[in-house]
């Protein structure tokens, strides 16, 4: 009560309510929104307004940095179609089938999520280098894996694997098995009840995991690093890249880059609450 | 003979086979990606047996690391927490335009690279900026500095305990605070009362997940602190010089303080999945 004349104009934006507390609570929302988001967010797109077309199309059209596009957009493509196909079987053998210590695996599946990336990332490049656990097998079937792009790929696949299976594992949880019973009274296959039954009900759940793996990755850093040899034109992402403009002080260049790419992950994002709407339908 | 058929084909599951191919994928793929990495952090740290361990974290620098770790997640974690349970509380209890918007501002953060949340602060900070030319004229430091750790901290991790709670809170609905008001308890009364007690082991997750990744941020964290050694590295930073240096024993000793507290936050959030599974929403990752 004490803090309506704070905000009047809560009563007409809001339903009426008895419960108290709702201009603190929204101004102070707010006020740390604008604070921590908004205002410095917003510096981005007027660093970039001081730059002329020709300096902003060579800060970010440049070979080096179209190359690292490339680079950023296919690993990370790669990485979250890898994660789609093993995060649904993970998903699959973690709802469906009895396994002992699966909660254990269950619990596993979210270190991801849990672990600092640069950790992730020196793990990574440890295990699969030459002398490494992993690297030290696949070198001797003439695969290198750490310090070459397929380096990145393994980094973006550890730290996208919780986003696919959590998005998955809800709705294969909640799905009616008795569709399934159904469909198998009526003679349907094992297989036609997956691909005709429930691959189509878990499907938007698993673009959306898809997506927010490959918006993750796209931005991903720590992870990513120390396991990819970051060689101008061959394993340099972009995050890297705008790091190191940074470190020569070329602010507008690096500020420049991740506007393209901040456009990049809003436009993803965009897409992940439309595939969100059309599964809800 | 039919009991016999229905063993042989149950179209309600997979065949033996499938169920077997697939659950060594499964097993491969969390053995490969998850728990391989995860043993080598151990095995790599005690390399050179737990003299090397110890004096790795006892040494000045690593110990100057840790504090500081600890003193941004203090000062970052309790602001979050205080501007979650805000955030909760008003877009959970109650009905306004302008609702989505906010939730998608909150939500931010997670789409936003950890090297950008960096660099909007060096932009809005750093001495090219007429803020901080300022700044500099006050001989404020901020960038490149403990201050700027901290804000830089504050913004990747602030989602967390608010997107735990909202999705909680929501569900649980507004009966029982209104019931509180009408019999003439405060607003706080009712929080303290009615609220907290319902959404207590969320706010525990969100807290605990918050901290992780406080203590743990690498990207944002990197871009601001100018890696000054035992002034502005957290243990992440102490981490990549110790690495970058071809010091493996110590900084995987270094890394395995935060991956222990990694496991720490995954078993208490799994033991408050199993006990109270109501009481805690499963809001995936984002």
């Amino acid at each position: 009560m004490i803090v309506a004349p704070m905000f009047p104009l809560s009563e007409k934006i809001k339903k009426p309510s008895v419960i108290p507390g709702f201009g603190l609570t929204l101004s102070f929302t707010l006020f740390y929104l604008l604070l921590i988001v908004v205002v410095p967010l917003s510096g981005l797109f007027f660093k970039t307004a001081t730059l002329s077309w020709q300096q902003f199309s060579a800060a970010v059209a440049s070979p080096r940095v179209l190359a690292s596009y490339k680079l950023s957009f296919g690993a990370s493509f790669a990485a979250a179609t890898f994660n789609a196909v093993f995060g649904l079987i993970l998903c699959w053998v973690l709802v469906r089938y009895k396994l002992p210590g699966k909660k254990i695996i269950d619990a596993m599946v979210d270190l991801p999520f849990a672990m600092p990336t640069a950790i992730a990332g020196i793990a990574l490049a440890a295990v699969y280098s030459e002398q490494g656990f992993i690297g030290s097998h696949l070198e001797k079937l003439g695969i290198k894996v750490a310090f070459t792009p397929l380096g990145i790929i393994v980094a973006l696949i550890f730290i996208g694997i919780p986003f696919v299976v959590r998005t998955v594992e809800p709705v294969l949880m909640d799905l009616d098995r008795e569709i399934e019973e159904a469909a198998a009274s009526l003679g349907a296959t094992r297989l036609q009840t997956f691909t005709k039954i429930i691959f189509p009900n878990i499907f938007p759940a698993l673009l959306t995991g898809f997506a927010l793996a490959f918006a993750k990755a796209l931005g991903e850093y720590g992870s990513v690093i120390f396991i990819a040899g970051n060689l101008p034109m061959v394993s340099e992402i972009t995050p890297l890249l705008i790091v190191i403009k940074l470190e020569q002080y070329d602010y507008a260049g690096a500020t420049a880059i991740a506007l393209v790419m901040l456009l990049a992950s809003f436009t993803l994002l965009l897409g992940i609450s439309m595939i969100e709407k059309w599964s809800r339908k | 003979m039919l009991r016999f058929r229905k063993k042989l084909y149950n179209p309600l599951t997979e065949p033996l086979w499938v169920k077997a191919l697939l659950t060594m994928l499964a097993l491969a793929f969390v053995g490969l990606f998850i728990v391989t990495p995860l043993c080598t952090i151990f095995f790599e740290a005690f390399a050179k047996g737990w003299g090397s361990y110890f004096a790795a974290l006892k040494e000045p620098d690593a110990l100057a690391a840790i504090k500081l770790t600890i003193l941004v997640a203090v000062i970052a974690v309790p602001l979050n927490v205080i501007f979650g349970i805000s955030a909760a509380w008003c877009i959970a209890k109650f009905e306004f335009t302008g609702k989505n918007l906010l939730l998608a501002l909150i939500s931010l953060p997670f789409s936003v690279s950890p090297v950008i949340s960096g660099l909007i602060y060096v932009l809005l900070f750093g001495i090219h900026s007429r803020f901080g030319a300022f700044l500099q004229e006050h001989d404020i430091q901020i960038i490149f500095a403990v201050p700027s750790l901290v804000i830089a901290t504050i913004f990747v991790t602030f989602p967390f305990v608010a997107r735990e709670l909202i999705p909680l809170m929501q569900e649980q609905g507004t009966e029982e605070e209104e019931a509180a008001t009408l019999l003439g308890a405060s607003g706080f009364e009712t929080f303290r009362r009615v609220t907290l007690p319902n959404i207590k082991w969320g706010l525990l997750y969100g807290v605990l997940l918050c901290n992780a990744r406080a203590m743990g941020e690498f990207g944002a964290v990197s871009v601001v602190s100018g890696h000054i050694r035992g002034k502005t590295t957290t243990i992440p930073l102490h981490v990549e010089i110790l690495y970058n240096e071809y010091n493996f024993v110590a900084a995987f000793s270094v890394a395995s303080i935060l991956t222990v507290l990694a496991l720490i936050t995954l078993v208490v959030k799994s033991g408050i999945e199993w006990k109270y599974k109501s009481e805690i929403k499963e809001v995936g990752v984002h």
